[in-house]
């Protein structure tokens, strides 16, 4: 059983920093570094990854002590649960440490960001992602398509599920995936463009899935993209708005994120297309007078996009920043809609992935 | 209706003559701080003090004052004053003490207390109208002269003096003025007291022994702290910028000179032949114009012509600072607090008249931590003790940003905290809102200076109150694992499966030791790692936070 050895792992945990104030010890808890200074790319995988750097976590340290005590409240909980063999939001996490320390004034924590990275650290702390320690996100984004799948004993067919689609939960390891008919997945930056394509059954007649998620790409989402295209061998295109954050969630999606590079193995797929919005989209679609400007922070963040290694050496890549650059304006994908309200699904698509107009 | 004639000049040059001091003063108490019996005791005591502190310094005298305030019941006091300065000469005794406006102070451009030659006299008129006993004077200028005794009245109808009793008597003091007045008056402590003035006199006054016994027949006495006499302010010539029409036409009756050009080079302070020849080209005069010719139109073309004219600003070495150390020093002792700072700026120019602002503060203590502050107002060493609203140090004050130097300040007001600030004006035209000398006018150049002393104050402040914070953080570290420890220990419990109470023991038997201990009381660090890498991430912090792909709630 997983569980077991997340239990044994936590347990280990536990009896080290027992065993440090044995010693008399400064209790200690290390593990890497996160963040961008211990952030690789990895040239061969192709994927982002955690470098070698360690980081030490004492208790009896002015500037580690809260910290310390959050990460040993996360891991409590994270045991509790597994006992009783549920699963908790992160909002439940926050809610289960947050309390005041009794004759004091000092609460555990104050804030949900403070649990979250918490339960991020106890990844890195114990090697297993937070769905193994019992704790999930909300459930959100959308999928359609001809695929067939079996979850907790349930069979579900994703192309009769009306007009809703079916919801991509947290945790998606336990699917068994039955019957994959589709040929290949778009994945879109947005929920409504979803429910456009969704509504022209786009998904029926070009034979695909289409899944969306409202904004960032969640990790459920990320995990299952990975796992039909490795499993099924299916191509992935992503569909964003024509903007640095947009162009960003194609990067998060395909190279691995900071904040996660831990976990880029199991998240990141280096072989999905981005499909658009691209700068020769406005052009050839005449989406001029569609255009919004940039701001300071659109460009700044252009800028530091244009330098991450991994789009360093991509000249494709480096000649779109180029003309957005000179264009000083984004698109959204709903810009299409100019052009007529099912322009996208008869038109754009279709074309697109005809041609293979793909950036890589 | 043409029976109702209206007065002739005649009659009205008659009812003008009949305005008597004493209706002058009924008119005017309010200006010249006899406003209500309160106050009447501070200004008696404020006018009689500030002329022998005035006395002795000019001497070079190092003053010792006493002051006796005697109640007699019914709402009368008895006012004894007495100094140990050079004395005042027979004949002049009854014109300086019955007669109004009498006195050498009123024209002279220099640093001193009383400015009007008004105060003296105007409470000895008080005492006569509200008791009618007259003011008793005792002066001796020299150790082998008999002392001179004189009881004065004030003639109201005619202001001269009335001499009742003139006498030479024997008096232990080699030299010295002694003057005893007995007035309507009322006795309350608190900040506008006759107390906290004494107190203030003493603050800014270090070189003189103040020795006070109030109405309760509590004697307090206020010792010197420094022997040296400050330095005797020189007397200047006004500077032309700072002058207005009525000043002008005053001086040109006054002068002695012919012609435009010598009037200015010789009146005022800063004026060569050249730029005398400048001003009067600017305003369009001629040099050679007899002054006796110069009438109101030319003075308006002056002032404006003096305006268009660059001048070089006035010498300020006639400004005679306390000097921050011996400020410091008089709060010192008046003040008892943790935490000192003083400060003295070098002399700057309002409209042409030099002036100089010190200031002085005291933190901590035992000085109430939630009231707002204490202010200690001076001119030219007097404590101003009434309208503090209405001064530029009150605005000065609630101008500075006091949350930069550790205290509590809401939008303008002044800061909450255990301090007490003394700022002191040195100036030989101090710029007051009223004659009644409570309060300095609002000139912009005076507040910048006050509050760039206040700066320069309240970041030796500051410093002193962030160290005293971080001892303060450090024990209420040590407090917190003290408060951490039930919590990891139960954590460690739960996930190791040991007992509580072992992990429990061995924490608080950990926290004591003393590399233990000399860690929680280091400055608090970041994780080394992640701090670095807080850096870096900062650059684009909003993109990190939109990476983190989860989804909240």
């Amino acid at each position: 059983m997983a569980n077991k050895k997340v239990e044994q792992e936590l347990t280990s945990l536990g009896k080290k920093l027992a065993k440090d104030i044995k010693d008399g010890k400064n209790p200690a808890i290390e593990f890497q570094v996160r963040g961008l200074s211990n952030v690789v790319f990895d040239q061969k995988t192709q994927k982002l990854a955690l470098g070698e750097r360690q980081a030490t976590r004492s208790f009896f340290n002015v500037g580690h002590a809260k910290k310390f005590l959050q990460t040993l409240e996360v891991a409590k909980v994270s045991k509790e649960l597994l006992e009783v063999e549920k699963h908790a939001s992160l909002r439940d996490v926050f809610y289960m440490a947050k309390r005041t320390i009794p004759n004091s004034n000092i609460n555990i924590v104050d804030e949900q960001k403070e649990t979250d990275k918490a339960i991020e650290d106890l990844e890195l702390i114990t090697g297993f992602p937070r769905e193994q320690l019992q704790v999930n996100a909300n459930k959100m984004g959308s999928v359609a398509g001809k695929v067939i799948i079996e979850d907790k004993g349930d069979t579900i067919d994703w192309s009769k599920l009306g007009s809703g689609g079916w919801s991509i939960p947290s945790n998606v390891e336990e699917i068994e995936f039955k019957k994959v008919s589709a040929k290949y997945i778009i994945y879109m930056e947005k929920a409504a463009v979803w429910e456009r394509l969704h509504e022209d059954k786009f998904w029926e007649k070009q034979n695909c899935i289409i899944m969306s998620s409202q904004g960032q790409t969640t990790r459920g989402i990320r995990r299952l993209l990975q796992r039909l295209s490795k499993e099924h061998n299916l191509p992935i295109y992503v569909l964003t708005d024509m903007d640095s954050y947009g162009w960003y969630i194609y990067s998060v999606i395909k190279y691995g994120s900071i904040s996660l590079a831990h976990m880029a193995d199991v998240l990141a797929i280096p072989n999905i297309k981005f499909l658009g919005i691209t700068c020769d989209d406005i052009e050839k679609y005449k989406l001029q007078k569609h255009l919004i400007k940039n701001t300071d922070q659109d460009v700044a963040r252009l800028k530091q996009i244009s330098e991450y290694e991994w789009f360093k050496n991509n000249k494709d890549w480096q000649r779109q920043f180029k003309l957005m650059k000179q264009l000083g304006a984004k698109a959204e994908i709903q810009a299409l809609s100019s052009r007529g309200i099912s322009f996208i699904s008869e038109r754009y698509l279709p074309d697109k992935i005809k041609n293979e107009e793909f950036l890589e | 209706m043409s029976e109702k004639k209206g007065s002739t000049a005649d009659e009205m040059a008659a009812k003008q003559q009949n305005i008597s001091v004493a209706e002058f003063f009924e008119r005017n108490r309010h200006l010249l701080g006899f406003d209500n019996k309160k106050k009447a005791l501070l200004t008696t005591i404020k006018e009689a003090v500030d002329n022998s502190l005035d006395a002795c310094e000019e001497a070079a005298i190092l003053p010792e004052i006493s002051i006796e305030v005697i109640e007699m019941g019914n709402e009368r006091f008895r006012v004894i004053v007495e100094d140990n300065g050079p004395g005042i000469v027979k004949q002049q005794i009854p014109n300086i003490f019955a007669k109004l406006l009498y006195g050498s102070k009123f024209h002279t451009m220099k640093q001193q207390r009383g400015q009007q030659g008004i105060g003296i006299s105007a409470a000895v008129l008080y005492a006569q109208l509200t008791t009618g006993k007259p003011a008793r004077i005792t002066s001796k200028t020299d150790k082998d002269k008999p002392a001179n005794y004189f009881e004065l009245h004030i003639d109201t109808q005619t202001n001269k003096p009335e001499i009742l009793v003139e006498k030479t008597i024997e008096w232990h003091r080699e030299h010295g003025t002694k003057i005893e007045i007995d007035l309507e008056a009322s006795y309350q402590k608190g900040d506008q007291s006759v107390d906290a003035y004494v107190k203030g006199t003493a603050i800014v006054n270090p070189h003189s022994t103040i020795i006070y016994v109030n109405p309760k027949a509590e004697q307090i006495i206020f010792a010197r702290v420094t022997e040296n006499l400050p330095k005797l302010a020189q007397e200047i010539k006004p500077h032309p910028y700072g002058v207005e029409i009525g000043t002008i036409l005053k001086m040109l009756k006054s002068t002695e000179t012919r012609t435009l050009q010598s009037f200015l080079t010789t009146e005022f302070s800063r004026v060569g032949p050249g730029t005398a020849k400048e001003i009067c080209e600017n305003s369009a005069l001629l040099p050679n114009m007899k002054t006796d010719d110069i009438n109101l139109v030319h003075v308006e073309q002056l002032v404006q012509g003096i305006k268009k004219t660059k001048i070089i600003a006035p010498p300020t070495d006639c400004i005679v600072p306390i000097g921050a150390e011996l400020l410091e020093q008089g709060l010192r002792k008046e003040v008892t607090a943790e935490f000192y700072a003083s400060n003295t700026r070098t002399p700057e120019v309002y409209r042409g008249i030099p002036f100089c602002v010190e200031v002085a503060l005291a933190y901590g203590g035992s000085q109430p931590g939630d009231q707002p502050m204490s202010i200690l107002r001076f001119a030219n060493r007097v404590p101003l003790l009434y309208q503090q609203g209405a001064c530029a140090v009150y605005k000065s004050l609630i101008q500075t940003n006091w949350r930069a130097y550790g205290l509590q300040q809401s939008q303008s007001s002044l800061p909450v905290g255990p301090l007490t600030v003394a700022v002191h004006l040195a100036s030989v035209w101090p710029p007051f809102t009223s004659e009644a000398k409570e309060a300095l006018a609002h000139y912009p150049e005076i507040i910048k200076e006050i509050k760039l002393a206040l700066q320069e104050c309240g970041r030796k402040l500051g410093m002193y109150v962030r160290k005293k914070m971080r001892v303060r953080e450090q024990s209420e570290r040590a407090n917190i694992f003290e408060r951490y420890i039930p919590e990891v220990a139960d954590s460690i419990a739960k996930l190791s499966g040991e007992e509580r109470e072992t992990i429990l023991a061995g924490l608080l038997k950990m926290v004591k030791k003393p590399e233990i201990q000399s860690e929680i009381l280091s400055l608090p660090e970041e994780e080394e790692d992640h701090k670095k890498i807080k850096l870096k991430v900062s650059e684009d912090d909003e993109t990190e936070s939109e990476d983190n792909d989860e989804d909240e709630k």
